[in-house]
């Protein structure tokens, strides 16, 4: 908490801040789950129309994409990772926006970092290292990521040493055979575990929603992670075959509401993989506001998972700030 | 830089859409517009102009020609000058006319988006995305119907010269909607825009013209409503078309009665959106703001009559007052907008005034503390609820972001509440359950059903409204033959006047008497004296009585409208039962085939043979309709979206026939026949002057299961019984053969509820002539068709 409250160098508008109570989650009501019921052409006529009656301008685009970049959890999840990879990624979220286009943009002096580091275990240390100072906390991939296959206390087990080396958030990923074959109860148990293995930690819950298929399936497993106690639900791994779309976030951000509806709890929303141009990514904040409200704007209750949606909001900014063109080559590299 | 303040707001900041190019439009016109008319602009020949305003902002935006006598002369003198040669072009080259239209619409689409935006004050995100889109696909989807017109409709002729009367709602759209197809399929129009929303008519006369469509193909005349009726009453036009208030549109029927001008009205409507306890309640309310949200609501279609679920009605309304909340109304050109300005200050004051009563009815409002724009005509989205079915807002029409909300209890009582209205447009069901949503969508008296969705259009698909809301369709093959007649039907002659032979005295004499038979009216399956109890004799050429008939009167007709209203039974029996009764019916008339023609000899004064064929005549006649009772179907539409369209021909109800003097027994069956067979129950009246070939043939239907109150027959004087089923509010639709003065007065007097009317205007057909007096020309006037949409997906 006092973390991130140093990182935030301005204070966030009201509703910010990681002084929402978090999620303990709440005992498996089968019957809420179950009565899901997601009409897929109905979502479909959402999403689609959602540009054509929300979009931004001039100086509201730039903030917008500049509040983006602080909810982008960066991300290097590869097999070829390495120390001096992650060391370079934390370098460029600790400054993800050349100081001269935040100075023309007015917003030099408000510490805008973005909202993690995520890596896999083998990195906690080094990326916690890296960013050691700055506030950012280290997100962790976990538990089997990203097919979640491994025995299942293997995954506490890496649960507890990402968070031993200083990981303060876990991204989990479910067993998808749970959602398939409908065991909710064993996806719910499975959740409960996760979380409890993850301590003070946050966890966020990967869905998997390119393996779930239909968006049944992704509200029902939303609405069970929540139960569980996710303080997070996101969408994918960035390695199934159809990452984050809209038309699941919409599905998602329903369950949160949903969820608050019944018990007052704010759960976060992290769509991931597949979001690397900045007018993408006001749409998925076009709907955060738009169904759930201004409140999920900010980095405690929204994430971007990606690697290289930064690179194309620079370009936008040195636009908007230059008025020329820019190039990817202007922007050090993350 | 305002990057900060936005920043710690995340609150949308302005996205207008320029206008440069609109003005500039408008600047080259000096704003300032004539008619268009054979190929030119033209002023009023009067001088006169009117003015045309930004409802967002209330200042002018042009001032244009208002319309007089001379001008609509001159404009359907082009029309009338044009219509020929239009119509003898091969169809080939009016599709590539029409083409060039699409095309030429989609070239310019933007500007037409933002001229459109800026005279009727809607959003541009639903000019820009949804009305010119689909006004262009209307011309494509036309350009084939131009191109197949010679296979496809072969037996049919183009129409004529047609007046369109449209409204300022959807300005592009309506005008696509109409004009597409007129000219598709070889007629001449003269368009008449609504006085709010002239410009992006007068946009597109000028494109077409320089697309190279011929002059006095295509004629604009701008006015006000004196305008459009002096359009509606010229002598030489064939067809009115007209889309607007149900008001205008009685009137319109009125004024149009007996001029033998074909009609179509696409009129109001108060449609029902139905939210079951297992919809995606979610979804359902993103319908809602579709609905009822969509162009301020000023929609004919606009689901503006929630009825919801009792045990999902909290849950409903408190979702759907949250995204209430998050609707922004702005000005038309902002691009992150929901709701832009209504037409004017006039229709917001109706508005204000309808919305002032429900609540002293006792309504609940409720509207979201949302920014209104300031100056121009611009009203929140609202939602009334507490609203008994007989609160105003529940029956009128409000044509505003205004809907109303009421409960039930079953799926019986949501299509009664349903269907409890003088409307029948459209309706939308929500619900996941897909035997509930297809047997209630099945049940809604409306001309479009949405499962699941709402507002869905397309060129493909029928759209058109049942009782009030209208009738005739726009789009797809069934809105084709609103432009078209039958070729069998040309050079039909006024028919002469059926002789009144003066009675002859008759004289007894010693032989054995013929037994007396007493024909009775037939209603509800019995035979049954007429209420006054008066009888009228039945006399032949030559003057000598040979039987008398029930004197029918209006009590005798209420009663068997009854009985026809409560065999609703028929309309739902399958295909099959319906094929194998008019069979049956066949069977048993040909068992009597010689007492029948007999009969018709001795009515008529036919030969033996004409008397012999006319029987033979009606039997097979009963058989085309078995064989079609089970043939004739719908059709599946492909609009564009992963469902489909369910194209259902469904019978009207409860129908009058007021059969021609002629042909007592051929032209009984050639009426009735059709309508039974797709499911009507009728009220039959006989000819007048021959009634006993219908009288006998009561016990034919007795014999041959004819299920009690599908065939009533009340004997006695057309003109006075048709007077009577004409204004009765509860018949459906009437077919009247007879006399000028008969069709004049079924059409004037059906204004009461709008019942389709299928009259002669005294112009006899051949009963005997298969082309011209059976099969699908009779058939179509005896169904609405209903567009289900079914958008699917999991």
């Amino acid at each position: 908490m006092e973390e991130l409250a140093q990182r935030t160098a301005v204070p966030a508008p009201a509703g910010a801040g990681h002084n929402w109570p978090r999620n303990h989650g709440i005992d498996l009501d089968l019957a809420w789950v179950l009565d899901q019921r997601i009409n897929l052409s109905a979502a479909e006529r959402r999403v689609a129309t959602l540009p054509g009656r929300r979009t931004v301008k001039k100086d509201a685009q730039a903030a917008w994409l500049l509040k983006a970049v602080t909810c982008i959890d960066l991300t290097t999840l590869n097999g070829d990772d390495t120390t001096e990879r992650v060391k370079r990624l934390c370098a460029k979220a600790r400054q993800p926006v050349r100081q001269d286009i935040l100075d023309a943009l007015g917003m030099g002096d408000r510490g805008i970092t973005t909202g993690a580091v995520c890596v896999y275990h083998r990195f906690v240390s080094t990326a916690v290292e890296a960013l050691a100072g700055s506030g950012i906390p280290v997100a962790a991939v976990s538990t089997g990521f990203p097919a979640g296959l491994v025995p299942h206390d293997v995954k506490l087990r890496e649960i507890e040493a990402s968070v031993a080396d200083g990981a303060r958030e876990i991204d989990i990923v479910i067993t998808r055979e749970h959602v398939l074959s409908g065991n909710w109860q064993a996806l719910y148990d499975e959740m409960r575990d996760f979380r409890e293995a993850c301590g003070d930690a946050h966890v966020k819950a990967i869905l998997a929603t390119g393996d779930l298929k239909t968006l049944r399936n992704v509200a029902r497993a939303s609405l069970v992670s929540m139960m569980a106690g996710a303080d997070f639900i996101k969408t994918s791994t960035g390695k199934e075959g159809v990452n984050a779309t809209l038309l699941v976030t919409l599905v998602m951000l329903r369950m949160i509401r949903a969820y608050q509806e019944r018990t007052g709890i704010k759960v976060g929303y992290k769509p991931a993989g597949g979001i690397s141009a900045a007018k993408d990514v006001l749409n998925y904040q076009f709907l955060m506001k738009e169904e759930l409200g201004r409140e999920w704007l900010e980095q405690d209750l929204f994430r971007i998972g990606a690697s290289s949606l930064l690179a194309d909001i620079e370009r936008q900014l040195e636009h908007h700030a230059s008025g020329a063109y820019s190039a990817l080559h202007r922007h050090p590299i993350g | 830089m305002s990057v900060a303040r936005f920043f710690d707001e995340m609150s949308y900041g302005p996205a207008p859409e320029a206008d440069t190019e609109a003005r500039q439009w408008l600047a080259r016109h000096s704003g300032k517009f004539g008619h268009f008319i054979n190929g030119t602009f033209v002023a009023s020949a009067s001088g006169k102009t009117f003015d045309s305003f930004e409802p967002a902002t209330g200042t002018l935006l042009a001032k244009v020609a208002l319309g007089g006598a001379e001008d609509v002369n001159a404009a359907v003198a082009a029309a009338r000058k044009a219509q020929g040669p239009w119509a003898k072009l091969p169809g080939h080259a009016r599709a590539r006319h029409l083409y060039a239209l699409a095309r030429m619409i989609q070239r310019h689409a933007r500007l037409i988006a933002v001229v459109e935006a800026l005279d009727n004050g809607k959003p541009i995100r639903e000019t820009r995305d949804i009305d010119i889109p689909l006004a262009a696909r209307h011309f494509y989807h036309h350009a084939g119907w131009a191109q197949l017109q010679e296979t496809e409709f072969a037996d049919q002729v183009p129409v004529g010269v047609v007046g369109q009367v449209i409204p300022w709602n959807f300005p592009f759209l309506m005008l696509a909607w109409k004009v597409a197809p007129a000219l598709a399929l070889g007629n001449a129009v003269i368009l008449k825009p609504a006085e709010f929303t002239p410009l992006t008519a007068l946009l597109f006369a000028e494109l077409a013209s320089a697309a190279g469509l011929p002059p006095g193909v295509l004629n604009v005349v701008t006015g006000e409503g004196e305008t459009g009726a002096l359009i509606v009453e010229h002598e030489d036009i064939d067809k009115i078309a007209f889309t607007g208030s149900t008001e205008v549109g009685r009137l319109i029927r009125e004024k149009t009665a007996g001029s033998g001008k074909s009609l179509t009205l696409e009129l109001g409507g108060k449609s029902p959106f139905i939210v079951f306890d297992d919809a995606d309640i979610d979804g359902a309310v993103e319908g809602v703001v579709d609905a009822i949200w969509f162009n301020q609501g000023q929609v004919c279609c606009a689901g503006s009559r929630l009825l919801v679920h009792e045990g999902v009605a909290p849950l409903f309304h408190e979702r759907l007052k949250r995204r209430m909340a998050t609707l922004r109304v702005g000005q038309p050109l902002d691009k992150a907008i929901d709701m832009a300005a209504i037409v004017a200050p006039v229709q917001l004051q109706r508005i204000e005034g309808l919305i002032a009563q429900g609540v002293a009815e006792g309504a609940a409002l409720h509207q979201p503390k949302i920014e209104l724009p300031k100056g121009g005509s611009f009203y929140p989205p609202s939602l009334l609820t507490n609203v008994q079915p007989t609160s105003i807002v529940a029956t009128e029409e409000i044509f505003g972001p205004v809907a109303v909300s009421m409960t039930f209890r079953t799926p019986e009582e949501a299509i009664q509440l349903a269907n409890h209205s003088r409307y029948g447009l459209a309706a939308s069901v929500w619900s996941e359950t897909i035997g509930l949503a297809l047997h209630v969508a099945a049940k809604l008296a409306a001309g479009v059903v949405w499962v699941n969705a709402t507002n869905l259009f397309d060129a493909s698909s029928g759209f058109g409204g049942k009782r009030e809301s209208g009738f005739g369709r726009e789009g797809g093959r069934e809105g084709c033959y609103e432009y078209l007649k039958p070729k069998a039907w040309l050079g039909r002659k006024l028919r002469p006047e059926p002789p009144r032979p003066a009675a002859k005295p008759a004289a007894g004499d010693f032989a054995m008497p013929a037994l007396d038979r007493t024909a009775k009216l037939f209603i509800g399956g019995k035979q049954a004296r007429p209420d006054g109890n008066y009888s009228r004799p039945v006399l032949s050429p030559k003057g000598k009585v040979i039987g008398e008939v029930g004197e029918g009167n209006r009590k005798d007709i209420r009663n068997a409208v009854v009985a026809a209203r409560s065999a609703s039974a028929w309309s739902s029996a399958t295909a099959h039962n319906r094929a194998q009764i008019l069979y049956y019916l066949a069977e048993n008339l040909s068992a009597r085939a010689t007492e029948f023609a007999d009969r018709i000899a001795a009515m008529t004064g036919a030969s033996a043979a004409s008397g012999k064929a006319e029987v033979e005549a009606s039997i097979a006649r009963l058989f085309s309709y078995g064989a079609w009772a089970d043939k004739y179907e719908g059709s599946v539409h492909q609009p564009p979206l992963r469902g489909v369209a369910l194209a259902m021909p469904e019978p009207q109800g409860v129908v009058g026939v007021i059969c021609p003097p002629e042909a007592p027994l051929l032209a009984l069956v050639s009426l009735v026949a059709p309508l039974i067979a797709v499911g009507n129950r009728v009220v039959a009246v006989p000819s007048e002057a021959h009634p006993l070939a219908a009288t006998d043939f009561y016990s034919v239907l007795e014999t041959s299961d004819v299920p009690a109150g599908v065939v009533n027959i009340v004997t006695g004087s057309a003109i006075d019984l048709a007077t009577t089923l004409a204004a009765h509010n509860d018949v459906d639709a009437l077919w009247a053969f007879g006399s000028p003065e008969l069709s004049m007065l079924v059409e004037k007097l059906s204004v009461g509820n709008l019942k389709r009317t299928f009259v002669d205007y005294g112009k006899a057909i051949d009963w005997m002539d298969r082309s011209a007096a059976e099969g699908q020309a009779f058939l179509r006037r005896a169904v609405d068709v209903k567009n289900i949409w079914i958008p699917y997906g999991e």
